[in-house]
């Protein structure tokens, strides 16, 4: 998975990349020549007195530390051009393939994942890729590199590296070995602490009401204790890592000494020989120490790029015919034998419906909840596809038809009011980008907005927070009906969007509803709680468990359907009705 | 060690803690407990500094040992040293005739020296490593029981902080305090405590070292250090602005990705995608300048300091060999320079990273200094009265309050609530219902006034003391993250605590709630866990534990919300009844959505605006014609007038 995203976005980048490499290789070997270059000093001009060597050596070593650095810096450039480079190309992909999602991919992975991929799960896999370029190219590099110019300064010598490097992975490995596991028992006990943190928060009502301060202490309590012994131990363990690595150097380094001494002895090695040596080893043991640092960057960004490329090789499972029919008509609706169920469902969440839903009439769904009132509407404008039967607007089955132009003549009005960062007036305007400032009044004016956004210093220029924080949900309902009504659509579908409004709104509303000429003569669809939100609708669909069990007006279904009494009468008791009179 | 963190904290820039200084002195006094040990730590971390500082000292004595002994080879057989120097002056060969001179020669290397300086050295560098595991290992014991402490500190503050600070902090920001920063302030002190320390005598040992051994290269290298140090620090403010910038698009970006994701359908169906896109390409599009730029500048930062520290190396070469040369220097001492320039380098990089980690750490530090230093809920009295089994009887005289200062709320209320009776509070949505609410159960607390329970002024009472009296049912239901069993027994009492909580009036409670019934049905009964996002038990079934909660707790006035959202018929029928039974015989305070409970309340309160604006009953209130006959009309009248029209022909 990992290797596949990289493989398919760094293609772009793959000259810089093999220029990276090639920097990265002049680079290493420049560092690894300047070590060879400090034993000639020593070997020909220290031992021999050769001012001469001395000097020159020195001319050529401040040449090459001055190509190394020239280099470095051009390796960090088109490093960090590339990473940051693919950065951007997996996000535009991602953001692209997401909004080619319909409703049952969003709701598979979910509108907060999808955000975390976007973001924090890119920003893993880019860091791999910067680091990865500059170290993981240049840190076995350095290793083969440091390998050659210790055997080629000594063979015997470099026998000592047939040990220290196992003993170093042993060392390292052992303690990320058992690292490993316990930060992942660390991190459930921090969310076990966040979790209880999170309800005293949410609760801090009931506690206090229930007196249960003490307890939730408590709780608090051990959840920390457990927290303090976990982290505990692992700090304790990292504490090994840095004082073991330095004894693994500085006992090489010993070791070099010793047996180089020997060495030296026996005339099998010049003395200057034995800083060089010294010298590689150490870059071989800090190379050895950046690659495993680096291997636990991996899996991270490993189990980010899976998740990123689970998204990427979804495909969307509506997409537009080949040859969209043209469906243009006063909005009509019908469905004919429609049946839906979620993949693997054993029971369709609708079956048998067949209805016709006619411009200038208003349809209210009723049902409680899980009886399937928002699957049925979210069929009209295909954010779902039937299994069996068929949805038709304007006479033509809504497959056939383009999503575009489809969607161009309903105006859905969401459950869940969602508004936009950007002003009033850009919220209204999502729903037609050339209306005029009289037009955004009119649209506020029937949903029952204009007040509200009277009230407003800044009126319509008055500024929205993200996702509408900053208004109450019943101004937030009222500016996403507005968004729909400027739109001026054949359809209308409301899914439940009076909910967060008071009785009162609630009424004014549909009675302005009523009176606008758009609204009259528009196919209206309205799924709602409430009984009096519906009452004068021109025939109420009664779902319950998918099927339809009542259609007909009010009064038709007060007289003949159960399920509709059962409905209403938990929301005026008979003891009311009887009282009333 | 007296320079301390602090002063070289405050001399690079960007730093964060408004009060630097006062805030590391209470993280300082937070970990009094410990001194002792944090001596210990500072012992060791010496001792390990010296070790390691001592190690190339040794090393380079190994090396002149062996230098002395190859030089010594190369002498003609029988030739003395003396000899030979004597001979070298003669032929003019000066240099190589100082080198000599500055050496005893030995015929060969002189192994049982070598030896003994190898071993010398293995040990202190075995010490120097204990000593440091020591410190790390004594130090983290320090740093986890200060964040116990702080933990706990912070979770008893929640405690007893007043819920007006609860209801205007976000949620998020609270958390983030005690989880984020908490955790921050930990890596902090484990990190850059000992660091610091280690890295100032590593920087000290050194320094002394390289002066010991040639004040000439000490000086060259301490001119590279400082080189590269301005270097850093030039390179960094530039990246700084860069990573701001970068940061300004990320959470641009990331903020238009939230919006076009969560509102996909919308963006989608009001034909918007073209648009979004559009935004989304010119923020990704600057992230990445942005991005790109910051990376590369930091990235910079590296290669400048490895070429200044090659530079360094090819100085120390150079002028190491010339003397070593001359025999102004031994070969020793110049190998053992070059490592320490190395040394050198490393707690200087360091110093500089940990300016930055602590600069983190101690605004973290002060954000929970800052929670801590909230001020809390006003003490109990010392002496409060005992309330034994209370009546419910509820008076309210000349009460004022209001939530910000200068924007009276509730003025003048006076209000009677007798043992038993029903008070409805309606009014539209946002009209502030739950003001009451917080009032009675002094989670915020009046301005003027007097609120009696059974005649004693709730100011009196113990807070705990005054809210066992009531029991809430509320329209979120709060359940906590355990079995069902332990969230009904969450209502018990005091008194039911200690004689222990049976099984019985678990099942009781639930079997009044009309909820037995159902939890037998699920595969754990009462042992079910409940989860977040259970999808085993519905919104209803929630709402009617809360409501077994409440008749376990047995209060003697109660506090329900009637509103019902997202509940099915059925289980809103059940709801009813349960928390009509549980109405029975008690006080209580009814946030009302029903046209039955408004009928038959004793007293209603009708809030707009955040105040009451009317009170009395259902039929004094309708004769008046004011705000509740408008409310009623428009809520209920229609409804309730067509449906009785339609039932009644």
């Amino acid at each position: 998975m990992t290797i596949s995203l990289l493989r398919q976005y760094l293609h772009p980048y793959r000259s810089a990349l093999w220029a990276v490499a090639a920097l990265l290789l002049v680079q290493a070997l420049g560092t690894l020549y300047l070590p060879y270059l400090n034993a000639q000093i020593i070997n020909d001009g220290v031992v021999t007195g050769d001012i001469g060597v001395i000097w020159r050596t020195g001319a050529l070593m401040l040449a090459i530390s001055l190509v190394v650095g020239v280099v470095s810096v051009a390796a960090t450039y088109l490093a960090a051009r590339n990473a940051m480079g693919f950065g951007r190309d997996v996000r535009a992909s991602l953001f692209r393939q997401v909004d080619s999602f319909s409703l049952s991919e969003m709701n598979e992975f979910g509108a907060p994942s999808l955000i975390t991929r976007n973001t924090n799960d890119v920003q893993q896999v880019q860091m791999l890729v910067l680091m990865g370029q500059t170290m993981m190219i240049s840190a076995p590099m350095m290793l083969i590199g440091g390998v050659f110019m210790a055997l080629h300064q000594n063979v015997r010598l470099s026998g000592l590296l047939l040990v220290v490097i196992p003993v170093m992975a042993v060392v390292v490995g052992t303690i990320l070995f058992r690292a490993v596991p316990l930060s992942r028992v660390m991190q459930s006990k921090l969310d076990a602490l966040n979790d209880i943190l999170r309800e005293n928060l949410t609760g801090i009502r009931v506690i206090r009401a229930f007196v249960r301060t003490g307890y939730e202490q408590d709780r608090f309590e051990r959840a920390n204790e457990d927290i303090t012994d976990v982290s505990l131990r692992l700090t304790r363990l990292f504490a090994l890592m840095m004082p073991s690595l330095m004894l693994v150097f500085n006992l090489s380094a010993v070791a070099v000494v010793w047996f180089g001494g020997g060495l030296i002895g026996e005339g099998e090695m010049p003395i200057g020989d034995l800083t060089a040596f010294l010298s590689y080893i150490m870059q071989i043991l800090f190379s050895v120490m950046m690659a495993v640092m680096l291997f636990l960057m991996v899996p991270r960004a490993a189990a980010s790029a899976e998740r990123i490329q689970s998204v990427l090789s979804t495909e969307p499972s509506i997409q537009d015919p080949s040859s969209p029919v043209p469906a243009p008509g006063s909005g009509s609706v019908e469905f004919r034998d429609v049946e839906f169920r979620y993949p693997g469902a054993e029971e369709p969440v609708l079956c048998g419906i067949d209805l016709r839903l006619e411009p200038g009439r208003t349809t209210a769904v009723v049902g409680s909840t899980g009886s399937g009132k928002s699957t049925l509407i979210n069929l009209i404008p295909r954010l779902f596809d039937v299994t069996a039967g068929q949805v038709l607007v304007n006479g033509v089955d809504v497959r056939e038809q383009a999503q575009e132009e489809l969607w161009a003549g309903i105006g859905f009005i969401p459950q869940k009011a969602f508004l936009f960062s950007g002003t009033v007036a850009d919220n209204v305007r999502l729903g037609r980008r050339d209306a005029t400032d009289e037009e955004v009044w009119a649209a506020l004016t029937t949903a029952q907005a204009a007040d509200f956004v009277r009230e407003f210093s800044d009126g319509l220029e008055h500024e929205v927070d993200q996702g509408g924080a900053n208004l109450s949900g019943g101004q937030r309902q009222r500016l996403s009906i507005a968004r729909a009504l400027i739109r001026d659509t054949p359809i209308y579908i409301f899914d439940d969007s009076f909910s967060a409004l008071d009785y009162a709104t609630d009424a004014r509303l549909r009675t302005a509803l009523g009176r606008d000429p758009a609204t009259r003569r528009a196919n209206v669809i309205i799924v709602a709680q409430r009984i009096s939100t519906i009452l004068h609708a021109d025939q109420i669909v009664v779902l319950d468990h998918g099927r339809v069990v009542g259609l007909g007006t009010h009064e038709q279904l007060l007289a003949g359907c159960e399920t509709y009494r059962e409905i209403v009468s938990s929301q005026i008791d008979e003891s009311d009705l009887s009282g009333a009179s | 060690m007296a320079s301390g963190p602090g002063t070289l904290g405050m001399t690079l820039p960007g730093s964060k803690a408004r009060n630097f200084t006062g805030t590391v002195a209470r993280l300082f006094s937070i970990m009094r407990p410990d001194r002792f040990v944090i001596v210990f730590v500072v012992i060791f971390a010496a001792i390990s500094v010296f070790c390691n500082v001592l190690g190339p000292l040794l090393l380079g004595h190994a090396t002149n040992i062996i230098f002395a002994g190859v030089l010594g080879e190369q002498l003609p057989p029988g030739v003395s040293q003396d000899q030979a120097i004597a001979e070298l002056q003669r032929s003019g060969d000066t240099n190589q005739a100082q080198l000599l001179a500055s050496m005893t020669l030995t015929d060969g290397i002189d192994f049982n020296a070598l030896a003994m300086t190898v071993a010398a050295a293995v040990v202190t560098y075995g010490l120097g490593s204990f000593f440091n595991w020591a410190q790390q290992y004594l130090m983290a014991g320090v740093t986890q029981r200060t964040m116990f402490s702080m933990r706990r500190d912070v979770d008893r503050k929640l405690g007893v902080l007043p819920l007006k600070y609860f209801d205007s902090h976000p949620r998020g920001d609270l958390l983030s305090r005690v989880t984020n920063d908490i955790d921050n302030i930990s890596t902090t002190l484990q990190q850059t405590l000992t660091q610091a320390i280690t890295s100032i005598l590593t920087i000290i040992g050194v320094l002394a070292m390289m002066f010991y051994i040639s004040w000439l290269l000490a000086l060259i290298s301490i001119a590279t250090v400082v080189l590269s140090l301005a270097g850093t620090l030039v390179i960094a403010k530039q990246s700084q602005r860069q990573f701001k910038r970068q940061w300004d698009w990320t959470g641009r970006l990331n903020g238009h990705v939230e919006e076009t994701f969560t509102g996909h359908d919308i963006v989608k169906l009001y034909g918007h995608s073209a648009a979004s896109q559009r935004t989304f390409e010119e923020a990704n599009d600057e992230m990445y300048h942005a991005s790109f730029r910051a990376q590369f500048i930091s990235g910079i930062i590296q290669p400048a300091m490895m070429f200044l520290a090659n530079l360094n190396y090819v100085a120390i070469a150079v002028i190491g060999g010339l003397r070593v040369a001359t025999g102004a220097m031994s070969l020793g001492d110049v190998q053992a320079f070059i490592q320490y320039s190395r040394q050198f380098t490393m707690p200087i990089t360091q110093l500089a990273s940990i300016t930055n980690v602590m600069q983190s750490g101690v605004a973290s530090a002060e954000r929970v200094f800052e929670l801590l230093d909230e001020p809390q809920e006003s003490p109990d009295p010392a002496d409060p009265p005992a309330l034994g089994r209370a009546v419910g009887e509820v008076v309210l005289e000349d009460v004022h309050f209001s939530y910000v200062d200068d924007e009276p709320l509730i003025e003048d209320l006076n209000l009677s609530v007798q043992p038993g009776h029903t008070i409805a509070i309606v009014g539209p949505t946002g009209a502030g219902k739950t003001t009451l609410v917080n009032l009675l159960l002094r989670f915020y607390e009046i301005d003027s006034g007097t609120i009696r329970l059974d005649g004693i002024d709730t100011a009196d009472l113990a807070r705990d003391e005054l809210r066992r009296v009531f029991g809430m049912v509320l329209q979120d239901t709060w359940l906590f993250k355990g079995t069902i069993r332990d969230n009904i027994a969450y209502g018990a009492g005091p008194e039911q605590l200690r004689a222990g909580v049976t099984d019985e009036m678990i099942c009781a409670a639930a079997r009044s709630a009309r909820v037995d019934h159902f939890v037998r049905t699920l595969p754990d009964g009462y042992d079910t866990l409940l989860e977040d996002n259970a999808s085993n038990v519905s919104a209803g079934e929630k709402q009617l534990l809360t409501i077994a909660r409440a008749f376990l707790s047995d209060p003697a006035i109660l506090i329900l919300d009637e509103a019902t959202s997202s509940v099915d018929t059925r289980t809103e029928v059940l709801i009813q009844e349960a928390m009509a039974r549980l109405q029975a015989g008690r006080t209580s305070f009814v946030i009302a959505h029903r046209l039955s409970t408004i009928r038959e309340a004793d007293v209603i309160l009708v809030m707009d605006h955040g105040s009451i604006v009317e009170q009395g009953s259902h039929e004094e209130l309708m004769a008046q014609r004011g705000f509740y006959y408008d409310l009623f009309m428009s809520q209920f009248a229609e409804s309730y007038d067509e449906v009785s029209d339609t039932r009644t022909p």
